[in-house]
């Protein structure tokens, strides 16, 4: 029986798991397990197993030295909402994403523009605006922690010499010019990269449509309002899920940076995790159930983000 | 739409020159700032490469984090190439059981939060004994490159017409030596990508080591530069540091003018940091 359903299960290319009796190393479903078994073994270890370990941690009395010392839920929770830094970091990280989101989208957009033609002097401009991204986030923001430092930094005689400002700016010295500060270093490092990825949507945009706007007599805002922005709604959806993540999740830039500082006010949620495991608290437990409340408000926020997309594809 | 952006001609090179000024200056400075004679540094008078100097001298060296970084990246980028070639094979070119929940699973890893992983992968590693260890974090490292790693192999490997290796199959070659002979030569440019984003992301990450690495012999670049800033009380070393960013950028400018084309298609996957 086996020997006569052998063919057409060679010509089907996947013999179901334990009818077929040639040797396993002649099964292609078997082999192509095997080459999938490396993949399997990682996403298994650090993976899964870590996000399952990340819940039990959350719900267990778990310090940094101590270890395990048994179920505990949900103090970690209770916890860590209490937290003086709770409330105050997660409204500054949201406050960071929202401000960073605008300028980085609507900055990427106005240089995607500027770039999309070819051209000597916009390949030159192209390469200027994406040499940034290609330092590592942590780099950025040491040669920044430079670029704003009152000893070295090079921006407050600049600006004093062009007659700008009387006096030295503290770019890190208080909470509102911190958060500036670090904005700006996000913006100078990531541009270029939203500028690619609508770059990228606006050549997809063919000519004929231009075409067509300017023979019914569009004027150029209108051309801007009423057709490229429609047509490039995927693109700016795609800028916008990756540049709220990696917002929401900001840790490098204001650890070099400002350490949380002035007065606690630059502290992002990612920063309180970090303090709340190898801070002073030394709590594993806390830090594992302030990691899933930050997981929670993820996907939450790109679950929305997905379904405003899809609203708007409707209209 | 094209003509929204173009003014007369002279203020929109100045515009556009002086934007393009603003991103370029940084790099400038840094550049300077690190031969630049400056208080507090070892360059105190005159260029040179006293700030250099400090960086060889720094706590256990300069070479030391270096060769830490190299052996941290070049592991990452063995480990990320030779599993996402097998993985991106078997999914793109065979049927087995749990074939599509694994690759939504390697996928998934890009929806859960770095921070989230990195608690548990902290506790985890020290029970398999590889806590505070660079073969450790260089794991660590290749599973958050999975996700781009094995989509971008799979995509690849998709790409290649089926005629080339059902020929090689009549000649009776197995599928291993199908993959080595004929498949890899013919997904060039995406392994490409998938080795210089492996780099990258290994060369530059902070939170990881950071997290995972608490011996100072074992730091890796960013962290002992980061780390350099603290060292002497009361004056910060700014030269040093500015040196340290040097040697820490110098790698991956290069990498990008030599490679614009590539990361083009590479941004995609390390976007969701920052």
């Amino acid at each position: 029986m086996a020997t006569t359903l052998m063919p057409m299960e060679e010509a089907v290319g996947s013999p179901p798991p334990g009818r077929q009796r040639r040797p396993f190393r002649h099964s292609r479903g078997l082999q192509g397990a095997i080459y999938a078994t490396p993949t399997a073994i990682f996403v298994c270890l650090f993976f899964l197993i870590p996000v399952a370990l990340v819940m039990q941690m959350s719900a267990s009395d778990w310090g940094l030295i101590a270890g395990n010392k048994g179920w505990n839920f949900p103090d970690n929770f209770t916890k860590v909402v209490d937290h003086r830094h709770f409330w105050p970091s997660i409204l500054f990280t949201f406050k960071y994403t929202l401000i960073v989101t605008v300028i980085l989208i609507g900055l990427g957009l106005a240089m995607a523009l500027i770039v999309q033609d070819t051209g000597r002097w916009r390949s030159f401009l192209r390469t200027s605006f994406l040499v940034p991204s290609a330092l590592g986030l942590a780099s950025a923001s040491l040669l920044f922690w430079g670029l704003y430092s009152p000893q070295s930094g090079p921006l407050s005689p600049i600006l004093k010499s062009l007659g700008l400002i009387d006096e030295s700016i503290s770019f890190l010295g208080t909470p509102n010019s911190a958060l500036w500060s670090t904005v700006f270093l996000i913006v100078w490092r990531y541009a270029g990269f939203y500028m690619l990825i609508l770059m990228v949507g606006l050549q997809r945009i063919p000519p004929d449509v231009y075409e067509a706007a300017r023979i019914d007599g569009a004027s150029r805002m209108q051309t801007f309002f009423r057709v490229t922005l429609p047509l490039l709604k995927s693109s700016i959806a795609l800028s916008l899920i990756l540049c709220v993540t990696g917002s929401l999740l900001a840790f490098d830039q204001f650890y070099i940076l400002t350490k949380g500082g002035p007065d606690n006010s630059t502290i992002t949620v990612v920063q309180l995790i970090y303090n709340q495991a190898f801070g002073g608290s030394q709590n594993l437990g806390t830090a594992a159930a302030l990691s899933m409340i930050v997981l929670l408000i993820l996907i939450v926020i790109n679950a929305l983000q997905f379904r405003m997309m899809r609203n708007a594809d409707d209209n | 739409m094209k003509n929204v952006f173009s003014f007369t001609r002279t203020p929109y090179y100045v515009l556009t020159g002086g934007l393009a000024l603003i991103f370029l200056f940084p790099l400038v400075w840094s550049a300077y700032a690190s031969v630049s004679p400056q208080a507090g540094s070892a360059q105190k008078e005159g260029f040179g490469f006293g700030n250099y100097e400090t960086l060889v001298n720094y706590q256990d060296g300069i070479w030391t984090y270096l060769a830490n970084s190299l052996f941290v990246s070049a592991l990452t980028v063995i480990l990320t190439v030779t599993i996402s070639v097998l993985g991106g094979y078997a999914f793109a070119r065979f049927k087995f059981p749990g074939r599509n929940l694994l690759f939504l699973l390697t996928l998934a890893i890009l929806m859960v939060p770095y921070a989230t992983l990195l608690i548990p992968l902290y506790v985890l590693l020290n029970k398999l004994d590889l806590q505070n260890s660079l073969v450790g974090l260089a794991l660590v490292l290749t599973m958050f490159q999975l996700p781009f790693a094995t989509f971008m192999m799979r995509i690849s490997f998709e790409g290649v017409p089926r005629e080339l290796e059902e020929s090689a199959m009549v000649d009776g070659c197995g599928t291993f030596s199908v993959l080595g002979r004929i498949l890899i030569p013919a997904v060039k440019p995406g392994l490409i990508t998938v080795g210089l984003f492996a780099f990258l992301a290994a060369w530059n990450d902070f939170i990881a080591p950071l997290i995972l690495i608490s011996d100072s012999s074992k730091s890796v670049l960013p962290l002992a530069i980061a780390n350099l800033r603290q060292q002497t009380m009361g004056v910060i070393d700014y030269g040093a540091t500015e040196a340290g960013v040097v040697v820490l950028a110098l790698p991956c400018v290069i990498l990008f003018l030599l490679l614009q084309r590539h990361y083009v298609r590479g941004f995609m996957s390390g976007a969701l940091k920052g």
